[in-house]
């Protein structure tokens, strides 16, 4: 075993235990219910908007876009105006497409050496696929928690709620993300074990969020499938903490030990999340390869701290090699 | 270059597959010869005063540090944390999701799972993570945390020095990652402690000194150019005697000084003189070279941003002096990175000069407004467009072309299409590479960045693999006997790669197809092109 998912896989168990233990054996509801809770909402937003401040007021001193297309120069030759855009407009829609569609991630390719001794570099679509995959049904199963924070539903939430559960095998209603978000997940995990490259570059911090939000999927599907956790009680909870109505502790009891075990998790991820990779999420708007034009020439961009450096002159240049030059029939400025 | 493996030896022993598995924080550096390039000579660094000019070698275990140079480092890492957005966020959202891995030509080459871009980052990153960020201090190790010691500067040199800054990998990556960048401000680092390799070093000192890498003194430089201008009236009988650092001339020519110096690059050399002495005799345009300004490219972009802007700022200096409108530049790499992405902000605004117009066909040069740079080859492709060259693309009917997108024009810049139009304006037969090895996807020649020495020849041939292999790939299907290019470094790497890797292809400027192909006023029919070999059809008439 390897220390760097045995590590995060022992820690995200362990976290469990505490949730299970605290809530159930010593009845600390109200910290994992309430407190923590609050505690890591705090820690994400703070957390989230100082590392941005802290990322946007560091200077860009040279303007440096990756282009990945024809340039904007003669009128006639066409232009890529997504990949190598000239005005912001163009950055806005290369920005979208990165952020939206991981347009970066979709270009990936496989290198493999034929037997023939040809290299081919093939599309390789399935890490483009499983993080589409994974990032949008996280979404889904985000916004479908709006239920325990909203009353009433707006639609929208109404209707993406219908669409994602319009599979319907007994009850309680299946929620497909749910599924798929698990599904790639662990597609996600298992890429990184058994492709040898990506292992030998992963660190614990690596594992360590796909163990927490592994767990968060587990329990929650534990949840709402096997242990039936009564939803009219966790909306009371969770509704309570969104209009600072803090729960009873009756109600507190009502909710089973894995109410606690999801609580604590998302409280976990929601805590680590500024401190770490996760901030891809909001380091992707800032990087400066994507979101510069490309109008270097056209437009100066300005350094913050440009400074005067030494440089020889052409002055200091003619003293050298005045007579050499003049040998030569090369004009100077002084003739001696 | 004795010790250089024959070509299937290295190909067969390739394996991307990480040995042993382990962890890379354990795996020992090997410092390879054929892998590196000489450490700086001192005396080249006392010219830009350069710290730590001194005697050394990566194979000795003492590299000759200041006592202090794990504070150096720290200090000097933390300034440039300040001072660039791109470090920053470079260091902070990586995911190593490995969709980069193998995208480098050093690793498809070498193998060396720390060629991989991400564990390249990953080298400095550790050492981030230690001295400034809290998870990195207290949990260490688990955290991807590592202090500085002497065996991770090794490893720095090492493979920072194995980076040709392609940018190929950034393209891949979800955020934009920029390997280039990590290794241009980690080479900044180490030249803090003064371990440069020669052959940067030199030539940063004597384009200092000189104005140009090769260190050509004005009178030699302008020797040279004149055995151009015997050698073109020998093939045209045509005296294409260009202007020296002449005052009031309408355009500065600036040209990486490696054309003026060695084949192939010479021929191209050869076509710029041509082609400015056409446009001087048809339309009057007067174009001067400098002697001063007589460097294109910038190795010191290679050192530190100090340095780049350093040897740069002769460009606009001399254009001012001269009293020019605008300037001109010629075929190079890394040279029109540093033109496009870095020259305004760092020695502009260029007042002094005129917004481009390119007088013989009016057209406004609109992306180059600020600038006043033009490349030569949208100068050249709007000449051709306008109809305001007299060409004979017959004279290239022996060359079975296609053509090397280099790393900085192409992910720096974003010049694709102007080359190819003028390359299939002045020749016929012309086919371009397989799609994921060209354009935004190109491959590196394996020697850009200043790691085109002689002695590490292993690591130039081995990062070169990808992009050879596409070339013999064109040779076996289309019978391609000629690889164009438009950079400097280019045309001193890619003739020994073709060789090396046996692609049956020769190396071409596109301004040398141009030479050939451009009829000069008043010229005698040609019977060879610019090296001197028979034109097509001429050969037989030669046997005869």
């Amino acid at each position: 075993m390897n220390g760097k998912y045995l590590y995060p896989f022992l820690a995200v168990c362990l976290l469990a235990l505490i949730a299970w233990v605290g809530s159930d054996v010593f009845g600390l509801r109200l910290l994992f219910g309430v407190i923590l809770p609050y505690a890591a909402v705090v820690v994400f937003f703070v957390g989230f908007v100082k590392r941005m401040l802290d990322w946007a007021r560091s200077p860009v001193p040279f303007r440096i876009p990756s282009t990945a297309g024809q340039a904007k120069t003669l009128d006639w030759l066409p232009q890529n105006k997504i990949d190598s855009p000239f005005t912001t407009a163009g950055v806005v829609a290369r920005m979208f497409l990165e952020v939206v569609t991981f347009r970066s991630l979709f270009r990936n390719t496989k290198m493999k050496i034929n037997p023939d001794g040809r290299i081919a570099y093939d599309l390789e679509v399935f890490l483009w696929l499983a993080a589409l995959a994974f990032h949008y049904t996280f979404l889904v199963v985000l916004l479908r928690h709006a239920r325990f924070f909203l009353d009433p539903l707006p639609l929208p939430f109404e209707i993406l709620e219908t669409i994602d559960t319009f599979v319907q095998i007994g009850q309680p209603t299946i929620s497909l993300s749910s599924f798929v978000l698990l599904a790639a997940v662990l597609y996600l995990f298992i890429r990184r074990l058994y492709i040898a490259n990506v292992r030998y570059i992963s660190l614990a911090s690596d594992y360590f969020p796909l163990f927490l939000i592994i767990g968060i999927v587990l329990s929650g599907i534990l949840m709402r499938y096997f242990f039936k956790v009564d939803v009219a009680t966790a909306k009371e909870i969770t509704y309570g903490l969104t209009t600072f109505q803090l729960p009873a502790l009756a109600k507190l009891k009502e909710v089973g030990a894995i109410f606690y075990i999801h609580m604590f998790f998302v409280s976990v991820l929601l805590a680590y999340f500024p401190w770490s990779k996760l901030m891809h999420l909001g380091g992707i708007f800032l990087s400066p390869t994507r979101n510069l034009a490309n109008n270097n020439r056209a437009v100066r961009h300005v350094n913050p701290w440009n400074y005067p450096v030494k440089v020889h002159t052409y002055e200091e240049y003619e003293d050298d090699f005045r007579e050499k030059m003049i040998e030569a029939g090369l004009p100077v400025d002084k003739k001696e | 270059m004795s010790d250089l493996p024959k070509n299937d030896e290295l190909f067969s022993k390739l394996d991307h597959r990480p040995s042993g598995g382990g962890d890379w924080m354990d795996t020992p550096i090997d410092i390879r010869p054929g892998m590196y390039c000489y450490t700086a000579n001192p005396k080249s660094m006392e010219t830009l005063s350069a710290p730590n000019a001194r005697k050394w070698n990566p194979m000795e275990e003492d590299w000759l540090l200041p006592d202090n140079w794990q504070e150096i480092i720290h200090e000097g890492l933390k300034d440039r944390l300040e001072r660039f957005r791109s470090l920053k966020i470079f260091m902070d959202i990586c995911v190593r999701c490995g969709a980069c891995s193998d995208k480098c030509h050093y690793f498809i080459g070498t193998g060396d799972p720390k060629n991989m871009p991400v564990l390249r980052a990953e080298l400095l990153r550790s050492v981030y993570r230690n001295d400034f960020t809290t998870a990195g201090k207290i949990f260490g190790r688990v955290a991807g945390a590592r202090p500085m010691t002497l065996e991770v500067l090794k490893e720095w040199w090492y493979y920072f020095f194995q980076c040709s800054e392609c940018r190929r990998c950034s393209i891949f990556c979800p955020y934009g990652i920029d390997t280039a960048e990590i290794t241009i401000l980690g080479r900044e680092l180490l030249n803090l402690l003064g371990l440069n390799i020669d052959w940067i070093a030199t030539p940063v000192s004597n384009c200092y000194q000189t104005g140009n890498h090769l260190g050509i003194q004005p009178h030699a430089f302008k020797d040279m150019l004149e055995f151009f201008v015997e050698d073109i009236e020998d093939i045209t009988g045509v005296n294409v005697m260009p202007n020296f650092n002449k005052k009031g001339a309408d355009i500065l020519f600036i040209t990486p000084s490696g054309d003026v110096f060695a084949d192939p690059g010479t021929y191209t050399c050869m076509g710029y003189l041509m082609l400015f002495h056409f446009l001087k005799e048809k339309y009057g345009l007067d174009v001067t070279w400098s002697t001063y300004a007589s460097e294109g490219g910038n190795f010191g972009f290679f050192t530190s941003h100090e340095t780049m802007k350093r040897l740069n700022a002769k460009m606009y200096a001399e254009a001012k002096r001269l009293g020019v409108k605008w300037i001109i530049g010629g075929e190079c790499g890394h040279m029109w990175r540093v033109i496009h992405q870095y020259m305004d902000t760092m020695n502009g605004p260029a007042d002094h000069l005129e917004a481009p117009v390119n007088p013989i066909t009016g057209t406004k040069f609109e992306n180059a407004a600020s600038t006043k740079m033009v490349h030569i080859a949208e100068f050249t492709a709007d000449l051709i467009k306008h109809g305001k060259l007299d060409l004979d693309p017959s004279r290239n009917d022996n060359l079975r072309l296609t053509f090397h997108d280099s790393c900085n024009p192409s992910r720096g810049m974003g010049l694709l299409e102007e080359p190819r139009y003028v390359i299939r304006n002045v020749a016929k037969h012309f086919y371009d590479m397989p799609a994921n090895t060209i354009r935004e996807n190109t491959f590196c020649c394996g020697s850009g960045s200043g790691l085109n020495a002689g002695e590490d020849m292993e690591l130039r041939m081995a990062g070169g693999l990808p992009r050879a292999n596409a070339v013999k790939h064109m040779n076996q299907k289309y019978d391609v006997n000629m690889l164009a290019c438009v950079c400097a470094i280019d045309r001193a790497a890619l003739p020994d790669l073709m060789s090396y890797w046996d692609t049956g292809a020769d190396v071409i400027g596109v301004h040398e197809l141009v030479g050939n192909a451009l009829i000069l006023p008043g010229e005698k029919e040609r019977e060879t092109d610019l090296r001197g070999e028979d034109l097509p059809g001429r050969e037989e008439e030669a046997d005869e």
